[in-house]
C-alpha cells in the first residue's frame, strides 16, 4: 500500500480506505471466478492514493501504452465518483470469451462483445460499489455501465471536469484469471468536494469498527 | 486460561477491529499485532502463540503462505485466514494448512465461533 495524502485523509482514513476496497474488490473476484467458469481470480494488493490529475494520468500511462477498453460506471450520492474496470484492449475478447463459456464463434463473440463487457463490469464495479456503500451505511446510485476505448490517459479526462479542486483519489487492485490470458485493473476517481465527505465517512465507519474516533487513534499523515 | 493471540493484517484499522471484538470478548487475553509475514514469523519463534489470525492479501508473503511458515513452527497454534476472497481455491488452500476461513469484513458472531473453538481445542490439548 502506498498512501500520500496532501491533508485530505490522515493515515488510518487511507488505511481503511484501502480496506474497504480490498473487501469489495475480494468479493468482487468472488463473483467474477462464478463468470469465468470457476477459474481462480487473482487479485494484487490494492494501491490507494490521492494524486493531482496529472499524476494520476502519468500513473495510468506507466502501466504501458497499449489500447486500452474501460466498463465506466459513475456512482453518486454523498460522495460522487467514477470506477472503471480497465484491461488491454487485446484481452477483451478472451474476457468475453471465458464469460460466455467458449463455446461461440469468433463472430458470435465479436457481436456479443460489448454486451458481455458492460454486465461483467457491471457485476464486478457493483459489488464492489455496493459493499463499500454498505460498510459506510450508505447507498450510492450507479448508471448504466458504459464501454471507453483509447489509451489510459484519456480515462481520466472524461467530461464533465471535476467541479473543484483537481486532485483525485486513484486506487487501483490489479486482476488476473489464472488459466486465461485476462488481466487488468479496477479504478476509481473522486474528486475534492468528495473526498470531504468521504473523509467524515471514513470516520464514523472507523468509530464504529474500532469504538474509539479516528482522530484520537491516529497521527496526520 | 489466557491465551495469546496474534494479528497480522497490514490494515491498521482490521486490526484494531479485531481488537475491539476481543478486548470485549477476552479482556484477559493478550494480543500481539504484526502487519506482515516477516514480523509474523520471528513473533512466532520468540513467543508462545496460541492463536493466529492472518489476513490473507497482504505485500509481500500472503497469509496462506505465512499460514504454512507458522504451521511448520508450531504445529499447535489454533490458525484462521481472513478475507473477504471467499474464492473455492483459497478456502481449500486454507483447509488444508489446518486453517480455519473467516470472511471479512469479520462480526463478533464469527470470530467469537473461531476463538471458543479454538479455545477449548488448546484446554483439550494441554490436559
Amino acid at each position: 500500500m502506498t498512501a500520500r495524502a496532501p491533508t485530505v485523509l490522515n493515515e488510518l482514513e487511507l488505511d481503511a480506505l484501502t480496506e474497504l476496497v480490498n473487501i469489495g474488490v475480494s468479493r468482487a473476484a468472488a463473483s467474477l471466478r462464478e463468470m469465468v467458469g470457476q477459474q481462480q481470480v487473482i487479485l494484487s494488493v490494492p494501491n490507494v492514493v490521492v494524486v493531482s490529475r496529472p499524476e494520476a494520468v502519468a500513473l495510468l500511462a506507466r502501466q504501458g501504452s497499449a489500447r486500452l477498453v474501460a466498463v465506466h460506471q459513475v456512482f453518486e450520492g454523498d460522495i460522487t465518483g467514477r470506477a472503471l474496470l480497465i484491461f488491454p484492449e487485446t484481452n477483451s475478447l478472451e474476457l468475453v470469451r471465458a464469460v460466455t463459456g467458449g463455446d461461440l464463434s469468433l463472430e458470435d463473440i465479436i457481436e456479443l462483445e460489448q454486451e458481455a463487457l458492460a454486465e461483467t463490469g457491471n457485476i464486478i464495479l457493483n459489488g464492489c460499489l455496493a459493499t463499500i456503500a454498505n460498510m459506510l451505511k450508505r447507498s450510492l446510485k450507479m448508471s448504466l455501465p458504459e464501454i471507453l476505448r483509447g489509451v489510459g490517459p484519456e480515462f481520466f479526462q472524461l467530461k464533465p471536469p471535476p467541479e473543484a479542486g483537481d486532485v483525485v483519489l486513484f486506487l487501483y487492485i490489479n486482476f488476473a484469471v489464472r488459466g486465461r490470458d485476462v488481466r487488468g485493473y479496477i479504478a476509481m476517481l473522486m474528486d475534492m468536494p468528495s473526498l470531504e465527505a468521504l473523509k467524515i465517512l471514513l470516520d464514523e465507519f472507523i468509530e464504529r469498527e474500532t469504538g474509539q474516533p479516528s482522530t484520537h487513534s491516529d497521527e496526520i499523515a | 486460561m489466557a491465551f495469546k493471540v496474534l494479528i497480522v493484517d497490514d490494515s491498521k484499522l482490521a486490526r484494531m477491529s479485531v481488537a475491539k471484538v476481543l478486548d470485549k470478548l477476552y479482556p484477559d487475553w493478550t494480543r500481539i499485532e504484526a502487519t506482515n509475514a516477516e514480523e509474523a514469523i520471528a513473533l512466532v519463534k520468540q513467543s508462545a502463540i496460541d492463536m493466529a489470525l492472518l489476513d490473507f492479501n497482504m505485500p509481500g508473503r500472503d497469509g496462506l503462505t505465512l499460514g504454512a511458515e507458522v504451521r511448520k513452527l508450531d504445529p499447535n497454534i489454533a490458525l484462521a485466514v481472513v478475507s473477504a476472497n471467499a474464492q473455492q481455491e483459497i478456502v481449500e488452500r486454507a483447509g488444508e494448512i489446518g486453517a480455519t476461513f473467516l470472511a471479512k469484513p469479520l462480526t463478533e458472531a464469527s470470530l467469537g465461533a473461531f476463538m471458543a473453538e479454538a479455545e477449548d481445542r488448546l484446554k483439550a490439548a494441554s490436559r
